[in-house]
């Protein structure tokens, strides 16, 4: 591989409006991607809002700082927020800047078709917002959507949902569904068909294979969820009875419709995290990757077993002992391939030299915590266990320690990691390393002892409960890990915004890494390279580096 | 001490579950320590290394790749084998003769009991008998729903099953104490969701029959000022009161309110002025529950609170 830098010729400055059109009408992949994520980063902030707003509600027992009303409204616009609007977008704008420029491609495979999917995306969070303003429908039927993240049926019926919030929820989910299918076929179309020369689906960086299997995930799951959104607004408008109880519909059958998207959504998250991990950790510790093939088997894996676990969400539903014993048993064996990542990881960081900047750090607090995540799942996919604790905190707890604990930080890690990249410039380390340690705080004064009150049997989605229950002390010290985690969000947005001003020049290469997009200037011109890459390895850059002994050789 | 522990089991369904959760909490604190500690020493041993070398490149290894491949089916297959035969005696548990029946109904935010074989018909607060483990007198719910989802979760006496329309469910429990055991509605059902809270007495044999036998009989009732305006207004189109004209179902049955500790699901004592509160303005009790202000007058509304005092 040749040098690949050029000179940009300087560009001429232009009115601000022409250069707004250019970012609304483009179809360059790093700036769709860079939309992508600028967008969760205001979506973040609102659903944090709403969180906190939840938290301080629960600070104590009988407390009256919100309604009932708005309290069930809160919950269910943090969780429609944080997954459909900042998790999501969030890891498909990474994948859209770097895979591209991690195969050597100058952009997507189909650069329309990811505009397209990006504004779908976007008109999907307006419309879930829209919800305040115009979900009224009715004089006082109440503003934002109050059915809960799932929406179980029977409580999105007519009679249970009057006005249009339940509607305006419906069509954000199902534009936003439309886009993140759009991204999940173009991912696809780019990791089969825009690779370099020499790369190899076996040479590919994991990066790349986790996001690919993270697409097929996308295509299987989204679209149950979107035929069932249908379904919901045949049932409310048009006189259908899918889950109309009252006529004979099925409640249960929405519950199946949610979950089979709902259960692969949660790897649809947590394998581009894990990508980020799989290509931060290696860097890092001045190691490859241990065990390459067993890693992209793990995930092949994972996407497989992951399709076939959906209804230990329903173990509570009344199915009958055998069903139940089946959606243990695939439960549990994901563990095994889930375990293996974590232990590929950690052995390669054996005999590394390991170096902790910023990513790295969010990167093994994801280890550790992704660890707990795991264990506390392998407990509430023991069937009669999740009797007891299902719908309690203890589920509340576990599954904010996967996204919060496990996904999130290795959306730090990235955001650190790739910062110069992006713009060109270095973030502050000092800033970088005190975000790290508020959120650490934050995260398991709020998540390690939200798991209490749910074994002392305190459900989810109540907007008050009593005094007496041994309850009070434990969500007392979960809001305060709030403050801490705001605190870490504020100087995580400074350090973006100095940084990106202020910040030193990073140049091509900062962490002296192995892949391609660090051989591009940063950041990467428009068209990526100016000479189409070709590889010999999964690390060209390694091998570029040291020719003395390349990892061709042993691969 | 929490009174809904769920690590302070006094049924069978509850103490089964205690007892796996002994097991898997043991082992996954085992692995937790094990891979803990891997983690930690590899983190603190192979830091900030001083050297302008890079280290050795490690691709992989097959034999260690297949010991954490190995050990980990092996603990799956042992968490498996315990959890389903768990599954099976608490959900296969055949139904004795001596069962005591009771149709739990779930509606937007109270519980509605009907004891089939008995001829008893009660809300929010279940009676059962104490099961004497040597001759077992388990209860037997069967669950169902009148509007939304709901789950039924006293956590010291089993786990939680769900209330779904159109999808009957089942559950027993068999407690081996006496005493007042709580829960709450543990699957989001609407506004007062929170409020919707469960309270089960039992009782023993004696105790449950003399409360049976009272409920089965029908309160004297004479004729009153405020049983008049009780059935006059919109009160009778919700609630029964047996042997009256009364025979609404939408709301709670008050035949016997007043041998009840609480009101409104749970959410207030049943005292007079708690009573002549909710009878005025149930939103200052429990914003968003179905039960309508009437409007009564001053005069009416205790005139309806007395009548109520004397549904014993």
């Amino acid at each position: 591989m040749s040098a690949t830098t050029i000179a940009i010729s300087e560009v001429p400055v232009r009115p601000v409006t022409l250069r707004l059109h250019e970012w609304v009408t483009t179809v360059d992949h790093k700036r769709l991607g860079v939309l992508y994520v600028v967008y969760a980063l205001i979506f973040l902030a609102l659903g944090g809002i709403e969180a906190t707003i939840i938290r301080l509600q629960l600070i104590r027992p009988h407390n009256a700082l919100v309604s009932p009303q708005v309290f069930n409204r809160m919950f269910t616009m943090h969780g429609t927020t944080m997954i459909f609007f900042v998790a999501m977008p969030m890891l498909f704008g990474f994948a859209n800047y770097l895979v591209p420029l991690m195969i050597g491609a100058r952009d997507m495979a189909f650069p329309r078709l990811n505009a397209f999917s990006f504004w779908m995306t976007a008109l999907g969070g307006i419309f879930l917002y829209f919800s305040y303003f115009g979900g009224d429908g009715l004089y006082g039927a109440g503003s934002a959507p109050d059915v809960g993240w799932f929406a179980y049926a029977p409580l999105t019926a007519k009679t249970f949902s009057v006005g249009h919030s339940t509607d305006f929820w419906t069509l954000s989910l199902l534009s936003s569904g439309i886009g993140s299918i759009g991204t999940a076929i173009n991912i696809i179309a780019t990791t089969l068909c825009m690779r370099c020369p020499g790369m190899t689906l076996g040479k590919m960086p994991l990066l790349v294979w986790l996001n690919f299997v993270m697409a097929g995930l996308v295509i299987l799951a989204v679209s149950p969820l979107s035929a069932a959104q249908l379904m919901l607004v045949v049932d409310r408008y048009l006189g259908g009875h899918f889950f109309d109880t009252q006529a004979g519909g099925s409640a249960v059958i929405w519950m199946h419709f949610f979950w089979i998207f709902g259960h692969p959504e949660v790897y649809v998250l947590v394998l581009p995290a894990f990508a980020f991990a799989s290509e931060i950790i290696p860097v890092f510790s001045r190691k490859a990757i241990f065990g390459y093939p067993v890693m992209v088997l793990a995930t092949i894996a994972i996407g497989f077993i992951g399709m076939s676990v959906w209804a230990h969400h329903m173990f509570t539903v009344g199915m009958s002992a055998g069903a139940n014993t089946f959606f243990v048993l695939s439960t549990m064996a994901i563990a095994v391939p889930t375990g293996i990542k974590i232990f590929n990881w950690l052995a390669t960081m054996w005999g590394g030299k390991i170096r902790f900047a910023t990513p790295m750090l969010f990167c093994v607090a994801f280890l550790f915590q992704f660890l707990i995540a795991g264990l506390t799942g392998v407990t509430l996919a023991v069937a009669p266990l999740d009797w007891q604790l299902s719908n309690s905190y203890y589920v509340v707890a576990h599954f904010h320690y996967v996204i919060v604990g496990g996904i999130l930080f290795c959306i730090f890690g990235a955001f650190y990691y790739w910062f110069p990249k992006f713009s060109g410039k270095m973030y502050d380390e000092a800033l970088g390393k005190l975000h790290f340690w508020l959120f650490v705080i934050g995260f398991h004064l709020t998540f390690d002892f939200m798991h209490v009150p749910g074994i002392l049997g305190m459900p989810r989605r109540i907007y008050t409960y009593e005094p007496g229950r041994g309850w009070d002390i434990w969500n007392l010290i979960v809001t305060i890990g709030v403050a801490f985690q705001a605190a870490g969000i504020l100087v995580f947005a400074a350090n973006l915004v100095w940084s990106y001003f202020r910040g030193k020049r990073a140049g091509n290469d900062p962490w002296d890494a192995w892949t391609l997009e660090w051989s591009t200037s940063s950041p990467p011109p428009a068209y990526n390279y100016a000479q189409v890459p070709s590889v010999r390895s999964r690390r060209p850059l390694w091998d570029l580096k040291h020719p003395e002994d390349p990892d061709w050789r042993y691969e | 001490m929490s009174p809904t522990n769920i690590f302070a089991p006094v049924s069978t369904p509850a103490e089964s579950i205690y007892g796996l959760s002994v097991f898997v909490f043991s082992i996954v604190a085992v692995i937790f320590v094990v891979v803990f500690a891997l983690l930690a020493y590899v983190v603190v041993r192979f830091r900030n290394q001083r050297s302008s070398t890079e280290p050795t490149q490690i691709y992989g290894s097959t034999q260690v790749e297949l010991a954490w491949t190995v050990i980990p089916v092996l603990i799956v297959v042992a968490l498996f084998l315990a959890t389903a035969r768990v599954i099976g005696s608490v959900q296969n548990q055949p139904r004795p003769q001596n069962a005591i029946e009771v149709t739990v109904t779930g509606h937007q935010y109270w519980w509605e009991y009907r004891y089939p074989g008995l001829n008893v018909v009660t809300a929010n607060e279940l009676h059962v008998p104490v099961s004497d483990p040597a001759h077992p007198t388990p209860t037997f719910l069967t669950l169902l729903s009148a509007d939304t989802d709901h789950s039924f979760w006293v956590p010291r006496l089993g786990g939680k099953t769900d209330l779904i329309p159109n999808h009957p469910n089942q559950m027993w429990i068999d407690p081996h104490e006496t005493g007042l055991f709580v829960g709450q509605c543990a699957q989001y059902c609407g506004t007062q969701h929170a409020k919707m809270l469960l309270r089960v007495y039992v009782q023993s044999r004696e105790d449950f029959e003399r409360w049976v036998h009272e409920q089965q009989q029908l309160p004297q009732i004479a004729a009153s000022a405020g049983k008049r305006v009780f059935e006059s207004t919109a009160c009778v189109n919700c609630h029964t009161v047996s042997g009256t004209p009364a025979k609404g179902r939408f709301g709670p049955d008050l035949t016997h309110l007043m041998s009840r500790d609480t009101i409104a699901a749970g959410a207030a004592d049943n005292t007079p002025e708690m009573l002549s509160l909710w009878i005025r303005n149930p939103d200052a009790i429990k914003p968003g529950s179905k039960m309508p202000a009437m409007g009564l007058s001053d005069q009416d509304a205790s005139s309806v609170t007395a009548y109520l005092e004397t549904l014993r």
